[in-house]
């Protein structure tokens, strides 16, 4: 259970619910460790990370991340589907996702916020208010099961982000050279893939850059 | 998005003329009452990236909750984002939205966009980027 440090500790806490235990633990920041911004003159910009449950989003967002990652309890009401629809009373479910996000600046008085985004289909709208703004996606995939993906990629696709792969190397899982990789996730040739140990910061700017260089050669080829 | 620029408005402000109490005034929200805008500042203009900062003038008038208050306080000593803000009060972004425009059209705090004004996601700042990701440490 996470434990958001309020800023003013004397004032009562929050009355809303608690969010639910936490699959992936994450350093607390404590007390008095708010990150301002530097200067409001910056220019923040968005990208989503996204892939299956335990791909290694929130670690590859902790590695680039300059403060202590940060969550958001996003309310979702879903109807139910089925049986219960049939009686007239179509039952609301709310389910309560944490979304991950960290910030990094980088030179030229840019801000990048790494936003971790759940690839499950049934978060789709709220993985669409995220996403909407973004420059791009950053979808990741495991050796192990590189399908887990697909659907993942279908959604960044209707959302029509560009967005590249990054293969997040686990210690023991199976290596494959990158022609294996984009054969197996059905890549289009232009469509990014970059191998990586989230762990590694070289390596997760590496995934960075990939997508932006792909979203720029983007930009270019839709300009008159 | 314009949500930066609260300080330019309250001269714009035009009072419904001839409405003298007749329609419920106490149902009227309070960035309208305090507001003294045309229409009120509309949470469709937030984002989660939207910059919030304090504008340093008086701390919310009773007629806030608790929660502004405490969105409030947390913003005194610097700049954050809806998202940032909304982490730390350990609230939902909706929620932290609803209080954002409250506090901006009262004058307690100052919203601006996350990409500065004249400044769209062109291929210049693309570049920027690129350079700035390679010269990182």
């Amino acid at each position: 259970m996470d434990s958001v440090p309020s800023p003013e500790p004397a004032t009562a806490p929050v009355a809303a619910p608690r969010p639910e235990p936490r699959t992936e633990s994450r350093p607390e920041p404590g007390p008095g460790t708010v990150r301002y911004l530097p200067s409001t003159g910056q220019t923040l910009m968005k990208l989503v990370v996204t892939g299956p449950f335990g791909v290694g989003k929130t670690t590859l967002i902790r590695t680039l991340s300059e403060i202590p990652t940060l969550h958001t309890e996003e309310v979702m009401t879903t109807s139910s589907a089925g049986l219960d629809d049939l009686r007239g009373l179509p039952e609301k479910a709310t389910t309560t996702v944490a979304v991950d996000f960290g910030r990094l600046t980088v030179p030229g008085d840019l801000v990048l916020y790494l936003f971790g985004t759940p690839g499950q289909e049934r978060f789709f709208p709220l993985w669409q208010d995220i996403a909407r703004g973004a420059l791009g996606a950053l979808v990741m995939a495991d050796t192990r099961r590189l399908a887990d993906s697909f659907p993942v990629m279908d959604m960044v696709e209707e959302q029509g982000l560009p967005y590249a792969v990054a293969v997040n190397r686990f210690p023991g899982a199976p290596a494959h050279s990158d022609e294996v990789l984009r054969r197996h996730l059905d890549l289009a040739p232009e469509t990014p893939l970059v191998q990586c140990d989230a762990r590694n910061r070289r390596d997760s700017i590496g995934t960075l850059i990939a997508l932006g260089e792909y979203v720029l050669s983007r930009l270019t080829q839709d300009a008159p | 998005m314009t949500p930066g620029r609260p300080g330019t408005s309250g001269a714009a402000a035009a009072p419904e003329p001839g409405t003298p109490g007749g329609r419920g005034r106490r149902l009227v929200p309070a960035y309208l009452a305090t507001g003294g805008r045309e229409r009120p500042r509309g949470t469709a203009d937030f984002d989660r990236l939207t910059v919030l900062v304090s504008t340093d003038q008086r701390p919310p008038e009773m007629d806030f909750g608790p929660e502004h208050r405490r969105l409030w306080t947390l913003l005194r000593p610097g700049a954050l984002t809806v998202v940032e803000c909304a982490a730390h009060l350990g609230l939902p972004v909706s929620a932290t939205v609803f209080l954002a425009a409250d506090l901006v059209g009262g004058g307690h705090l100052l919203a601006r966009s996350p990409v500065p004004k004249a400044e769209a996601i062109d291929r210049t700042l693309i570049e920027r980027l690129l350079v700035g990701l390679r010269a990182l440490p």
